[in-house]
């Protein structure tokens, strides 16, 4: 039994330690690269989990050891980035104060977690997990790659300065108003944030004004500290945000402290698109697209229009799945469903791959298929915006960690036994008795 | 921009009044497509079907053209109209929780026919919704079909009463430590109302002139689901209380539709033998809880093994308040079905599971004239909804 449990572990880990090293050729398929022309016969070659070669098959040079995939008749586009999600179980801040800024999701992900699987069965290769909305600000998010994990080390991206990326998750509108501590208003909502973010400004007065002497530092903050990085702007606002005038307190208070920002889901984004368009500090919008209206009185007017128009008025769109709201499953029917209300194509699928890495600030790795940047692409059965198209691999770093034509792999697409299972949870009813229950997100 | 869609008002005049359809692809769901088809309406039904050729349109004759026109979409199971887009304490009347069987509820005291969400629903096709009391407490109350006119409930109205809804498993229990607590005592509890039904029912069959037994409205209604007159629409999704339900319903003698079934896989066979049919669970559905181990596939299990199924929106909690019958096919198609069955299962199978295919579920002339137009094929995502026609007048033109 041991042997049985430990061999698997084994095996991952060996696989780990072993990154690929044989080019691998992706020849054949119908590219598109994001950035770039449409390839009708393209070759895609990557090398030790880069790409190194993007182009038409004739002026693309197959490297001699490299491992071919002919995919005639399929599309191979970027992996899928999603600026907001839910997936591996995340928790952010507890119900104790609004504003908890030292909150981290890293210490929470479940790298297992049945979601993750789902996602990359969707063809999402990057996504900004988020904590939830019920707070003002609810933590600290994390970007990650979707490579094959035991751990949430193993999904982690580096920067360059040694940190791990991430975001600030941030709400203003109902979801954010509760009880005391929590704010019962709008504006204290307002007044609440504006409260903390003068606090982190006096905090990195006090840092600068040490010039550099490590003995007459203030005592360490975590909170202030996060703040401090949203002034410098080494860290990105995530902002849940609905109501039209919910986005413009957004926006006052990001050009109030220079803090840059991402609107998130902006159900009457379409109202204030160009106000968002105008303002330095707004990075660009996360959109949801939702089958209906409602659900909540700020959704009652989310329109499948709303991508389009922001983009027509120059704001950069990106699509999510705030998965478990919607599938990370079919991601694609985001983008398909704004080209149907109007938005232009090659902007659609821009908003759910490079778009989006603009939003997490990570275009220099991902969101298009380009020499230099991560491998990670999806082999498509046919068009990305088509309801009959299936994704039949998804590509991270030079490896295939998922794969259609693989039972195993495949549960995790069309659901069923198994596919949505994250382990038994035991819960106490009030009378002492129990029910066991299979979790899921 | 969506405002003015979602007002869109339909109370034209009613009248003596003609409309015909063209369409390049008609798919009547009574028999083969019609390529270059024609529908003729007349006073709110349909007059003719067949090709150009074989009906000609009478000169002067109002002519709507689309690339494809398919029967209006009936939706087998909503709560649209009683759970409201706002999802607020005030228009949320799908659910009533102060006692765990309440079958004498009537979704017609309840529908807001006004809601936006029917207008919503009716922007891409939708027609016909079979609506009312949702999943939530073991017996929730009565259903209702209406046409999602927009008028208001007595007009747009098909059938009063058509069903009574409960649900099984996690959907049935109660909370705050009230029965039922167990899915042991859900079955209980059930059987034990249905023989109180069972002898009000024979001692108001015996009983003299001006000696009938008091009214009891619940007893009343639990009479019409004994009597057959009232299926009774079963929210349940696990393996072992699809069993429980088949278990109730032959002991009973019930009409049963089996509604969500999302491990219907695992015991196709005993549903298959029981005749009951299904409402599938949305094919979008979020695998959680009791539907953990839902499938994409499982609408194609159920065509193989010959089981009569329709795809309905079911009830959303949250966010989207309602799905979209039309999406839903859209993802079985793409994962078994062919496109054909799949409109299937959002026109004639529910017209026909819910007792109103004389009405509706096809284009065959007699019927009312309630048809969808779209600019190409209906199930893929880029395409729209042109316009929609019930009662053989145009509803909606909105480009969606």
């Amino acid at each position: 039994m041991l042997v049985k449990i430990a061999a698997p572990a084994l095996l991952a880990a060996t696989l780990a330690a072993f990154a690929q090293t044989n080019p691998v050729a992706f020849t054949g398929a119908r590219v598109i690269p994001i950035e770039g022309e449409e390839i009708a016969n393209g070759t895609v070659v990557v090398e030790n989990g880069k790409i190194v070669a993007v182009g038409p098959a004739a002026s693309v040079t197959v490297p001699a050891n490299a491992q071919r995939i002919v995919l005639k008749g399929k599309v191979v586009m970027p992996g899928l980035v999603d600026s907001h999600s839910h997936i591996g179980q995340p928790e952010g801040a507890d119900s104790s104060a609004p504003i908890q800024p030292d909150v981290r999701v890293l210490d929470s992900v479940n790298a297992r977690a049945s979601s993750i699987k789902r996602a990359r069965a969707g063809g999402i290769t990057t996504v900004n997990v988020m904590p939830g909305s019920g707070h003002l600000m609810s933590g600290q998010t994390l970007y990650l790659k979707l490579r094959e994990a035991r751990t949430i080390d193993d999904l982690l991206i580096k920067l360059p300065n040694g940190s791990i990326a991430g975001g600030m998750k941030m709400a203003n509108g109902t979801n954010s108003r509760r009880n005391p501590p929590f704010p019962g208003t709008r504006a204290k909502s307002a007044a609440l944030v504006r409260e903390q973010f003068i606090k982190a400004q006096e905090y990195r007065a006090k840092i600068r004004a040490v010039a550099g002497d490590q003995t007459k530092l203030p005592p360490r903050d975590l909170g202030l500290e996060a703040l401090v990085e949203l002034l410098d702007g080494k860290r990105v606002v995530q902002h849940h945000t609905h109501r039209h005038d919910d986005i413009l307190t957004v926006i006052r208070l990001a050009e109030e402290f220079g803090f840059k920002v991402v609107l998130h889901h902006v159900s009457d984004g379409w109202m204030v698109a160009r106000e968002a368009a105008a303002s330095k500090c707004v990075i660009g919008a996360s959109v949801i697209v939702i089958d209906s209206p409602g659900g909540k009185l700020e959704a009652r007017d989310v329109a499948f229009e709303t991508g389009g128009e922001m983009d027509r008025a120059g704001v950069l769109v990106g699509f999510h799945t705030d998965d478990g709201v919607t599938d990370s499953r079919w991601f694609l029917r985001s983008p398909a469903l704004a080209v149907r209300a109007g938005m232009d194509r090659r902007k659609a699928l821009a908003a759910v791959t490079l778009s989006n890495a603009k939003l997490l600030e990570l275009d220099g790795r991902v969101g298009s298929l380009k020499a230099g940047k991560d491998a990670d692409l999806l082999v498509l059965s046919g068009d990305p915006l088509s309801v009959y198209t299936h994704v039949e691999q998804t590509w991270v770093e030079g490896k295939k960690v998922w794969d259609r034509a693989n039972p195993q792999d495949r549960l995790f697409a069309t659901g069923g036994p198994g596919a949505a299972q994250d382990g038994a949870l035991m819960h106490l009813d009030e009378c002492g008795g129990h029910t066991l229950e299979g979790s899921s997100n | 921009m969506r405002h003015a869609i979602l007002a869109l008002a339909c109370c034209a005049p009613i009248g003596a009044q003609t409309l015909a359809v063209k369409g390049e692809t008609v798919y009547t769901m009574a028999g083969p497509a019609i390529r270059d088809g024609v529908v003729i309406m007349r006073d709110g039904k349909i007059e003719r079907v067949g090709t150009a050729v074989s009906t000609p349109i009478p000169s002067g004759m109002r002519t709507l053209t689309a690339k494809v026109v398919t029967p209006g979409l009936v939706d087998a199971h909503s709560t649209v109209g009683l759970s409201g887009i706002l999802n607020q304490n005030h228009d949320q009347d799908q659910l009533e929780t102060s006692a765990p069987m309440q079958p004498e509820l009537r979704a017609i005291d309840a529908y807001n026919a006004k809601d936006a969400l029917v207008g919503w629903l009716r922007s891409f096709g939708v027609t016909t919704i079979h609506t009312g009391h949702g999943p939530g407490s073991l017996i929730s109350g009565q259903t209702m079909v209406v046409k999602t006119l927009g008028g208001n409930v007595e007009q747009d109205t098909v059938r009063a009463a058509a069903m009574v809804a409960a649900s099984l498993g996690e959907d049935g229990r109660a909370s705050g430590g009230k029965a039922p607590g167990t899915r042991a005592k859900m079955i209980a509890m059930l059987r034990g109302e249905f023989i109180k039904a069972k002898e009000y029912a024979a001692k108001a069959a015996k009983a003299e002139k001006g000696k009938e037994p008091a009214r009891d409205l619940r007893l009343e209604a639990l009479g019409k689901v004994l009597a057959g007159e009232l299926p009774l629409l079963v929210t349940v999704n696990k393996a072992n209380d699809i069993l429980a339900a088949l278990r109730l319903g032959t002991e009973f003698g019930l009409k049963l539709v089996l509604d969500g079934a999302a491990e219907a896989p695992l015991v196709l066979e005993e549903i298959k033998a029981s005749g009951y049919p299904v409402f599938l669970h949305p094919t979008m559905a979020r695998p959680s809880g009791d539907s953990g181990a839902l499938s994409l596939e499982t609408a194609s299990k159920l065509k193989a093994a010959g089981i009569p199924f329709a795809i309905p929106s079911g009830f959303e909690g949250y966010v989207p308040k309602t799905r979209v019958i039309l999406f839903e096919a859209a993802l079985a198609a793409a994962n078994g079905l062919t496109p054909e069955q799949a409109l299937e299962a959002i026109t004639i199978e529910p017209a026909r599971l819910l007792g109103i295919a004389n009405r509706v579920g096809s284009i065959e002339s007699g019927k009312d004239g309630d048809l969808a137009l779209y600019d190409g094929d209906p199930l893929e995502y880029t395409t729209h909804s042109i316009g929609v026609v019930i009662g053989g007048r145009l509803v909606s033109e909105a480009r969606r």
